[in-house]
């Protein structure tokens, strides 16, 4: 097996954003392990539009927005295997993985780009009472099925979760002849982004009960029919307000879980909010040289993000395995309160930062008229006034590496939503 | 007089915005907040698109669907027409990002091209 400096872990568009950035700033040997048959991840199932707005100013679908970057990895000449599944990440950085042709090989890498993306949650993790009929999806299996293989997997659906996948698939199944008679959520606002309840609900008189949730499925081979009810400010269902629902098919888009076990067993420390890795600006994880991206280390809403975010991880690693690990001096805490669940990254190295660092948060209810204020110890840095704020669509805050070398003695930096 | 009731979708705000008609014509935008509202409120009722995404057959490739578009908005009442008409066409591999797979679809002027690569496979 040939040796590499740089083993990406992913080859979905954090995993590719990463490979080209990595090459870009100077690393020739560059392997991209993919678990699937083609490179793109998900993208490849998500054929509706408006991919790319930030990045390439125009609305693309997600194989076209993948296709540029597999582009780019190609005409770099970059390595990739395609199903190839990682067993192992080391921490001195030695891969093991697998395929059919190769067998079991390790590779002992310089650096490690984690970009593994994340997963759904499931019926088990979701507590979903009833019997275990064929018929309950996840909403990406669903869209995998429907858009990829060109499967059908039912006529009459109910959909639990307003997650964006969940409201994608109540408009591609209506386009394609299913009747999808309501999408139930637990929480009193919906988890997916406006305009996707706009365009995929609304526009096909979809109806969205907020606060509802399943209680119960029927059918012993096939689900045939499922009740949902209305739930109290403790997320318990009301008794008598249940709503039964002959179907055929109950899909689950119920939240996106970063998927780390590769990562936890290297010894990798997570973020019990994020499911993610705790990184600094560099997005380097706990362990040196180790650095993750995309959805891996916490969901996006959109794409354009996570290349962003995996550009920088490219090129950090990069610079790792050129100029070796940076003893910084100083490392400061970003504390999330008042509203701000997370930050990524949760430390910032005043000395050794970019000039400028894109803090990412979500905020944990929705927020009317309220602000977004940065704090440097004490000291209020910045303050902007946000119309609304929702768990479902991510934040930010730029901080400059200029702007901290003026507070030379502060001990952490708070992020917090506070009145306007 | 008629009037519509839309959810805005510039934003998270998600205004509530009510537009007053009158033979067709617009006379009147209340409940938005700012000027993308006003503008997505007048398109939408006079004149609504929207890109169709589907998927079509492929013979002899290496998947058995490629995914498509419209290749500019169409008018939002044409969308399920589209999908039906779609459902009968099956192209051949190598499929290319941009090649034509149906053209013209129902009517609309507008070509429906493909969004993936597909390769051929003996």
């Amino acid at each position: 097996m040939k040796n590499y400096d740089l083993v990406i872990v992913g080859g979905g568009p954090a995993g590719l954003a990463a490979a080209v950035a990595a090459r870009d700033n100077g690393i020739q040997d560059i392997l991209i392990i993919e678990r699937d048959h083609e490179l793109g991840g998900i993208l490849n199932q998500c054929i509706h539009n408006g991919f790319g707005l930030h990045t390439f100013k125009e609305e693309l679908t997600g194989p076209e927005y993948a296709s540029r970057f597999i582009d780019q990895v190609k005409e770099r000449n970059i390595d990739y295997k395609l199903n190839t599944m990682v067993m192992d990440i080391a921490p001195d950085k030695t891969i093991t993985a697998m395929n059919s042709t190769d067998g079991m090989f390790t590779i002992p890498a310089k650096a490690v780009v984690l970009a593994m993306g994340c997963r759904e949650r499931s019926r088990g993790a979701l507590n979903i009472p009833g019997y275990r009929p064929a018929g309950i999806f996840s909403a990406g299996t669903a869209q995998r099925l429907v858009n990829m293989e060109g499967y059908m997997p039912g006529r009459k659906v109910v959909i639990l979760g307003s997650g964006d996948i969940g409201l994608i698939m109540a408009r591609r199944m209506t386009l394609e002849g299913a009747e999808v008679q309501v999408v139930a959520e637990l929480m009193p606002y919906s988890g997916g982004l406006k305009r996707n309840i706009v365009q995929c609900l609304d526009d096909f008189g979809i109806p969205l009960k907020l606060s509802h949730t399943v209680v119960d499925i029927e059918g012993k081979e096939r689900v045939e029919g499922i009740t949902i009810a209305e739930v109290g400010p403790d997320r318990k269902p009301i008794p008598g307000t249940e709503i039964h629902y002959e179907c055929d098919t109950l899909l689950l888009s119920c939240g996106l879980i970063p998927e780390n076990e590769l990562s936890k067993n290297s010894g990798v420390e997570l973020s019990p909010i994020t499911s993610g890795p705790i990184v600094n600006d560099s997005l380097e994880t706990s362990i040196d040289g180790v650095f993750a991206c995309g959805n891996v280390l916490h969901v996006h809403d959109l794409v354009d993000f996570v290349s962003q975010e995996a550009t920088n991880a490219g090129k950090n690693a990069a610079k790792y395995i050129l100029e070796g690990k940076k003893e910084s001096s100083r490392q400061l805490e970003i504390l999330p309160v008042d509203g701000v669940r997370y930050t990524v990254p949760k430390y910032i190295r005043p000395d050794d930062m970019d000039e400028t660092v894109t803090v990412r948060f979500r905020v944990g209810d929705v927020y009317k008229n309220k602000a977004i204020a940065t704090y440097f110890g004490d000291t209020q840095i910045s303050k902007r006034k946000k119309q609304v704020m929702a768990p479902g669509e991510m934040e930010q805050v730029v901080i400059t590496k200029k702007q901290l070398a003026e507070y030379p003695d502060i001990a952490n930096i708070t992020i917090k939503i506070e009145e306007a | 007089m008629e009037t519509r009731n839309l959810t805005c979708i510039g934003c998270p705000m998600g205004c509530q915005i009510t537009v007053t008609l009158e033979n067709g014509e617009v006379k009147d935008v209340t409940g938005n907040t700012c000027k993308r509202g006003d503008d997505y409120a007048r398109k939408e009722v006079t004149n609504p698109t929207r890109i169709v995404t589907s998927i079509v057959r492929v013979k002899g490739g290496h998947l058995n669907m490629v995914s498509c578009k419209t290749k500019s908005d169409i008018p939002k009442g044409k969308i399920f027409d589209i999908v039906k008409e779609l459902e009968s066409v099956e192209v051949n591999a190598p499929v290319h990002i941009g090649d034509v797979v149906k053209a013209n679809v129902c009517g609309t002027g507008v070509d429906v091209v493909a969004t993936k690569e597909i390769r051929a496979v003996s």
